[in-house]
Formats: structure tokens, sequence, C-alpha cells
């Protein structure tokens, strides 16, 4: 028992997350392309159309994904910045701040796609009700926690900074989720839940899921990324970073 | 298979076209331009890192050669 936990902190530091997470990032390219290619097919060559919403609906092909995705990245980044917290690793707050960027954009494509969708459906880019303004508050926390982070020179107090405000944001995702039950709104209900079948045809959930596991690997693609360079840059007075980019020349006598 | 009988049928997308393509677009454009920039970011930082390295030993030789001929000279 002990044992495992000592190899998962291994793991966890930097010097040994760095090749693994560079060894990864092509193949969770290659399964984001797939996933990508095969969902936008689905949804914008095969699916039917929808009986009320007419061709316009395709755009939740992209839009519940990107929703979902920004949901879901401010929770695995409030769990890692938890993890910073609880622990003081330093790979915990360098995960975090390489998900943000990525969350808000999901939170901005969901905006966004949600305001076209709304003019043709609602007649309106834009309504202040439950479901898109806590959507909104999510996009703020992302940028809150960007721009907390970047005003704080030292990076390991930026990150227990950032860790805070992470997780009293927390509060916001179920707000989001439930939002369409808990107050009257004029966004739809989920089209898909964990509780009852889905509401919608079968090659409509495909290219929806399709989508959202696209989204899912370019997320994790470019969180890596972004981490790898975060690495480097904080690490960079350690030896594995001057080892790294110098070759075995690496300064030392 | 393909649920539409022409492409300029697909293209209209039922006069829903300039919202189903701006939001195709704009999701296209992002999701393509943040691992660019996170590309390029990367290669400036490398090559910045690099810099700082040769500066470094290049100092900590300038040093060393500083003490020798002190020491030659004493």
């Amino acid at each position: 028992m002990n044992n495992r936990l000592i190899n998962w902190f291994k793991y966890a530091s930097p010097q040994s997350f760095y090749p693994i997470a560079g060894k990864m990032i092509p193949w969770f390219w290659a399964l984001a392309a797939v996933f990508g290619a095969a969902g936008l097919y689905i949804g914008f060559g095969v699916a039917p159309t929808d009986a009320q919403q007419g061709e316009g609906y395709r755009i939740i092909f992209l839009h519940v994904p990107a929703s979902w995705m920004s949901m879901f990245i401010y929770l695995v980044m409030a769990f890692w910045a938890a993890l910073g917290l609880a622990y003081n690793t330093r790979l915990s707050g360098m995960m975090a701040s390489a998900l943000a960027p990525t969350g808000a954009l999901f939170a901005f494509l969901s905006l966004w796609t949600g305001a076209l969708w709304g003019k043709p459906m609602w007649g309106a880019w834009w309504v202040w009700d439950a479901r898109l303004t806590s959507e909104l508050i999510l996009l703020f926390l992302y940028i809150g926690f960007i721009a907390l982070q970047s005003a704080i020179d030292d990076p390991r107090r930026a990150d227990k900074a950032g860790a805070i405000l992470a997780l009293v944001g927390v509060v916001n995702v179920p707000i989001i989720y439930f939002s369409v039950k808990w107050w009257n709104t004029l966004h739809q209900g989920s089209s898909v839940s964990l509780t009852k079948s889905p509401s919608m045809a079968m090659t409509m959930l495909w290219g929806m899921l399709l989508c959202a596991l696209a989204f899912w690997m370019y997320s994790i693609a470019v969180a890596l990324m972004r981490g790898r360079s975060i690495m480097l840059e904080r690490e960079r007075h350690t030896e594995w970073v001057r080892t790294l980019l110098t070759g075995n020349d690496s300064g030392k006598e | 298979m393909l649920y539409w009988n022409s492409f300029s049928e697909f293209l209209a997308m039922g006069n829903h076209g300039v919202y189903v393509w701006g939001s195709v677009g704009v999701t296209a454009v992002l999701l393509a331009l943040e691992p660019i920039l996170l590309i390029q970011g990367r290669k400036s930082l490398m090559a910045r890192l690099k810099r700082q390295f040769r500066a470094e030993k290049s100092d900590r030789n300038a040093d060393r050669s500083n003490q020798n001929t002190r020491r030659s000279t004493d």
C-alpha cells in the first residue's frame, strides 16, 4: 500500500512527468483528429434534421461538448488545485495553470455557439437566464484565476491563491448543470442525462458523444503542451532542465 | 448515407447557414490557434533558456580565467 503511494508521487514530480507527457501528446492529437472527423461527419453529414429547430440545431454538436468541457476542465483544475494545497506538490499547481486557458476557451465557445443558436431559435443573442448567466460566471472565474495567478510573482504563492479561487468557484459548476431544473429558464433541459434515456435520435447522440470525445482529447493534448512549457519555465533553475536544454554539456564543473 | 442532396444545400443549412458556419468557423479557428500559439511560445521559451544557460556558462568560465590570471600575477 505504502509502496503504491510512493510510486504515484514519483510521477508527480515535473522531472519525471515531463518526458511522459511529451510521449503522450501525439497520441491525444491523433485521437482528437479521429474522434473529431467522425463526430463532424455524423453531426454535419449524416444526422437527420431536427423537427422543431431545423438545421440550426446542428450547432449543438459543438455547443454541448464545449459546454461539458468548460465545466469538466474546471472540475479537473479545481482537483489539481486541491491536491496542490493538500500535498504541496509542484506539478499540481502547474497542471491547474495549464488547464485554465483551455477551460476559458471552451467557456467562451459555449457562449459563442449558444448565442449563434439563440438568435434563430429564441430571437435573441443573449438573455439573462440562469444557465447562460452561470456559464458567463464560469468564464469570469477562469479569467479571474488566470489574472490572479499572473499578478503574483512567486509561482508557489500564485498556485495557492489560484487554488483557493478555483475551489471557491467549484460551487458554480453544479449551479450551471442543474440551472435548467432549479429555475424556470429559457434554455432547454439537458438532451443527455445520466439517469434517463436520451431524448434524441441515436445518430445525433453519437455525433455529440464523438465530438465531446474529440474535445476531451484536444484538451488533454493542449493542457499537456502548456504544462510542459510551464514546467520548463518554473524549473529553469534546476539541473534537469539545464541538462535537457544544453545536452550533456550541463554547465557543471 | 449522407443526409444532404447537394453541396449548396449543405452550405445553406436550411437558412441557418450564418449561425451554423459562424459557430463552426470560430470554433475551428480558436482550436487551431491555441496549439499554434503554444508551439510558438514553447520555441521562444526554449531559445531564451538556452541563451541564458550559455550566458551563465561563459560567465563562469570568464570568472575562472580571471581568477587564474590573478593567481599568476600574485
